[in-house]
């Protein structure tokens, strides 16, 4: 174990590409479900 | 005589050469069965690994050798002596260990198979009736973030810091994967400080929120419109996310894909007997293997270090981060939403994002209903902590695919 206080500073890239990289997944995740909601909300259930 | 003399051997080898370690991991084990039992945190997983704790410290557990156990060769530096290349000899409980700890971790087949049991657990329905409030759940990963920079700080080995920012998933059997996959040389470490900080979100969660919200921001009420949700919506939905992620976050097809598989089997209607097996028996006959199993990585010898009270402060950082991260984003949501006119939402449920379900979720509508006993945010901080669990595995499957 060390103590290297720039590598704080150093990997702050990994903590904006990694949020970013969250955030549109999840945005294209929303997409998708709004999308299977609204083409699946005219069919009508099978109550047998 | 000696013969007599010999099975008291190991005996008369404690107190000796630093075993006195041991004797402090019986104590931890010990701590942990306690907290299982009487304070009932996460006594599922803290009981095997308490009592494995205990079982893996006694002399002759490990042995370290200075021939290679498969070939015999001795140890030489930057020699490969053979495919095995092993230099530590297992006895005791540590040899079946070791086998299931190759058979299930090592592997990462447990934590995928306890993962089909959560899918089968999870009911999407609140998210799906509100798909916009899954963004809460990517805003909680923050933690996972800012620990990987405060963890390089600290340990030069960048595959370390990532498996320990990885406590801030929230999620065990997310931990243990990346850590595996990662090789890191804590995972005892990190998965007892998983699980252990998950059990105790009640105790962590409330200060942080109390502390980054008002008063009169924590009794907004937030009226829950109860969408039909279709059958086939449900069907769809974790068969659409499995390829989604499989797409766009390929290291996350695993986890994604046994967590949605379990879904499905409880959505499709016709696995009623399947879906409850995987929620109960095999979420448990797993549960059960890798909690003890877990145990083998908790030796005195690799536990007992400063590093590990490092791990355990680092996750603390990481779980009042992630719950900072939600509650923040939430709020800059509201200053949007009153610039567009629009109707606020309870800060408080963007905690819920950190993924430790249903605690986190359970925990906002307490504090809502402490605040204001006619504001029930059940169904919002649910679905955001629903949302949670899948940010956190895409947060993981990030992770790796930056390290590994």
């Amino acid at each position: 174990m060390n103590f290297q206080p720039m590598e704080f500073v150093n990997n702050l890239k990994y903590m904006g590409v990694g949020m970013l990289g969250v955030f549109i997944i999840i945005g294209i995740i929303i997409v998708a479900t709004y999308a299977i909601g609204k083409f699946t909300r005219n069919i009508p259930e099978n109550e047998d | 005589m000696s013969d007599i003399l010999a099975l008291f051997e190991p005996m008369l080898e404690f107190g000796q050469d630093g075993n006195w370690k041991m004797f402090v991991m019986w104590l931890i084990g010990g701590v942990l069965i306690y907290l299982a039992i009487k304070k009932e945190m996460e006594p599922t997983l803290l009981l095997p690994i308490g009592f494995g704790a205990i079982l893996m410290n006694f002399p002759g557990v490990i042995t370290h050798t200075t021939e290679c156990v498969a070939c015999g060769m001795p140890q030489m530096e930057g020699i490969t002596c053979c495919d095995a290349m092993s230099f530590v000899k297992y006895g005791g409980i540590a040899e079946p260990l070791h086998e299931l700890y190759n058979a299930g971790i090592a592997n990462e087949l447990f934590p995928l198979l306890l993962f089909i049991g959560i899918g089968a657990m999870i009911d999407f329905g609140p998210l799906l009736s509100n798909p916009k409030l899954m963004i809460f759940g990517a805003a909680a990963q923050f933690g996972i973030f800012f620990t990987l920079c405060m963890a390089s700080v600290f340990f030069p080995e960048i595959k370390d810091a990532a498996s320990i920012s990885i406590i801030g998933a929230a999620d065990g059997p997310t931990s243990i994967v990346v850590a595996n996959a990662l090789g890191s040389n804590y995972i005892g470490a990190i998965t007892v400080a998983a699980y252990s900080y998950m059990a105790l979100v009640p105790i962590i969660q409330p200060p942080v929120i109390k502390a980054l919200t008002t008063k009169n921001e924590r009794r907004i009420r937030m009226p829950y419109e109860a969408k039909s949700v279709s059958k086939l919506t449900k069907i769809l939905f974790p068969i659409i996310i499995s390829i989604v992620a499989c797409v766009f976050a390929p290291s996350a097809g695993s986890l994604i894909g046994f967590l949605m598989f379990g879904n499905l089997i409880r959505e499709c209607g016709v696995l009623e007997s399947i879906s409850e097996t995987a929620q109960k028996v095999l979420a448990n006959l797993i549960t059960i293997f890798l909690g003890i199993t877990i145990a083998f990585n908790m030796h005195a010898s690799q536990f007992l270090a400063f590093e590990t009270l490092l791990i355990m402060g680092l996750g603390l950082i990481a779980f009042i981060v992630d719950t900072a991260g939600g509650v923040l984003f939430a709020k800059l949501y509201n200053v949007i939403m009153k610039l567009l006119g629009k109707p606020l939402i309870n800060p408080m449920i963007g905690a819920a994002g950190i993924s430790a379900f249903p605690m986190s979720g359970r925990i906002v509508h307490k504090m809502a209903l402490a605040e204001d006993n006619q504001n029930f945010l059940l169904m919002h901080s649910i679905g955001v902590n629903v949302s949670g669990q899948i940010a956190s595995v895409i947060a993981g499957a990030l992770v790796l695919g930056f390290f590994a």
